[in-house]
């Protein structure tokens, strides 16, 4: 019992060692291969129109509901203490520090993660991936580095974009059912943020589109085992993504708390 | 020349190359056979270097691919041509792109010159007006052509055939033959193909190796195997049921 115990905890450390030391090395060639010719425009272009112009319906629901909720439920609480102005600032600061760049981030992990990762189990089930080493072209030049500049670039100016759609739903409920004034309203929101705020919200979510990336680009390129592997991969890559976005999340906002 | 000295390669415990040896001369046609699972198709992503050995080595005309970087390796591989089992055709390209690929992706060729290549490897390989197409609108049979199209668009020297008939029809695969033996005396290319299918093989091979239990158990002209003595070349040429390799298996329970 204690042995077999002993075994599986075993087994997964070494299994998680594995995919660790396996997406690192992903990770460093991505790097590798970043500046080496040739810079596939297109492609990088294709991936951020279907990484960011693609997602802007559902980011921008998101926001608005949370920035709403957000208004609303602290709402409850600041009534009772005649506090109803600080909404405002409370909003900024939560969308603008947290809820923008990790919402952001779930989002993209669900909806492009899970598609990069079938995209790329199923050109690795089928020999696609083979097909392009035989056609002297690196599968990580040509398939992973395009989605790695695409999700850097893109999951930043979601985040900025999702920042202010939840500050604009909190500014509509703020507004027109709490009586705040315009002005007032918009006040509080500028004072509240500084710059930090909103860089440190944008450092965390360059490291989420890393994250997504890696993950969903090595589970792809680690399918097997036909379509039900392909299926098996993409649930591991949202699961795996989704973990590590929170945990990074608990990570930076802890370091950036105590550093600055 | 292609040498393989030595090569073992173990996949989860189990010896799928076992200390194999093969050499293939230039401009031979070479056909590898085998039961379904023993490792042909592993044995050919070794020669092109998409498979590393586990010890052993693979010599391209003297030169260890195994020991070579990634750009050498991709000096080399421009040198094969590769058909995949499935075809393995880009699903998100269009015909022109797929069978252009190696031209778009390694040289400066123009345009113009890239259409007309690749029309030239579609007519080669018996098909036309399809470049605009994608691979999923495309017959089984019409996408192993496409796949042969795109092999041979850099004139490849040495020809790699990943079981070239399975998966289509009889009479698609004999034309597939025909085209292999074609591209073969065409071209003058080295050609590897790996099957189980004996009409093909005996169609398209000058030389026949069988593969078994990780090892090269025989080794000679179509008319050498077909004569073969040995009791485990005999059972696979045949098909029969019983002998050597089937020993210990019981097919009842699927009767």
């Amino acid at each position: 019992m204690l042995k077999n115990l002993a075994e599986l905890i075993g087994r997964r450390f070494i299994e998680f060692v594995r995919y660790a030391g396996g997406a690192s090395i992903l990770l460093g060639e991505t790097l590798f291969w970043i500046p080496m010719p040739p810079m596939r425009r297109k492609q990088i272009i294709e991936q951020m129109s279907r990484i960011g112009v693609d997602s802007l319906p559902i980011v921008s629901l998101m926001s608005l509901f949370t920035g709403m909720v957000l208004a609303l439920q602290s709402a409850y609480q600041m009534q009772k203490l005649s506090a109803e102005i600080y909404i405002a600032s409370l909003v900024a600061l939560s969308m603008v520090r947290e809820l923008g760049p990790v919402l952001t981030a779930l989002i993209v992990a669900g909806r492009i993660g899970a598609s990069i990762t079938a995209e790329i189990g199923t050109m690795k089930v089928t020999e696609q991936i083979d097909a392009l080493e035989t056609l002297a072209t690196n599968p990580i030049k040509y398939l992973v580095v395009p989605r790695f500049l695409a999700l850097v670039l893109m999951i930043p100016l979601l985040t900025l974009y999702a920042d202010a759609i939840g500050m604009l739903g909190g500014y509509l409920i703020g507004v027109h059912k709490l009586d705040i004034s315009h002005s007032m309203y918009m006040k509080m929101t500028w004072k509240a943020l500084r710059y930090k705020d909103l860089y440190t919200g944008l450092i965390k979510s360059i490291f989420f589109a890393v994250i997504i990336c890696v993950v969903a680009c090595y589970e792809g390129m680690r399918a097997e085992g036909g379509a039900e592997g392909v299926g098996r991969a993409t649930t591991s890559s949202v699961v795996t993504s989704f973990i590590l976005v929170i945990a990074s999340d608990c990570f930076f906002t802890a370091l950036f708390y105590f550093l600055t | 020349m292609i040498e393989i000295i030595n090569v073992s390669k173990t996949f989860d415990g189990h010896k799928v190359l076992d200390n194999l040896n093969l050499n293939i001369k230039t401009g031979e046609s070479t056909v590898i056979i085998g039961r379904s699972g023993c490792g042909k198709s592993v044995l050919l992503k070794h020669i092109i270097g998409l498979l590393q050995p586990d010890s052993g080595h693979v010599l391209i005309d003297g030169k260890d691919i195994t020991r070579m970087d990634e750009k050498e390796l991709s000096a080399v591989r421009l040198r094969f041509g590769m058909l995949f089992q499935g075809a393995a055709l880009f699903d998100s390209l269009n015909i022109l792109e797929n069978v252009g690929f190696a031209l778009i992706e390694h040289t400066d060729t123009p345009r113009a010159e890239i259409v007309k290549r690749v029309k030239e490897s579609l007519t080669l390989v018996g098909l036309k007006d399809i470049e605009y197409k994608k691979p999923a609108e495309l017959s089984g049979g019409m996408r192993k052509r496409v796949g042969l199209a795109r092999a041979i668009i850099v004139r490849p020297e040495i020809m790699l055939y990943d079981e070239p008939t399975t998966g289509i029809d009889p009479i698609m695969g004999d034309s597939i033959n025909d085209l292999i033996i074609k591209l073969h005396t065409k071209l003058n290319v080295t050609s590897i193909a790996v099957t189980h299918d004996m009409t093909s093989a005996y169609k398209i091979a000058d030389r026949v190796a069988m593969l078994y239990n990780g090892k090269i158990v025989a080794d000679g002209t179509p008319d050498e195997i077909k004569s073969a003595k040995d009791p485990i070349v005999k059972q696979f040429i045949t098909g029969a049921g019983t002998g050597p390799i089937t020993e210990g298996i019981d097919f009842e329970h699927l009767v």
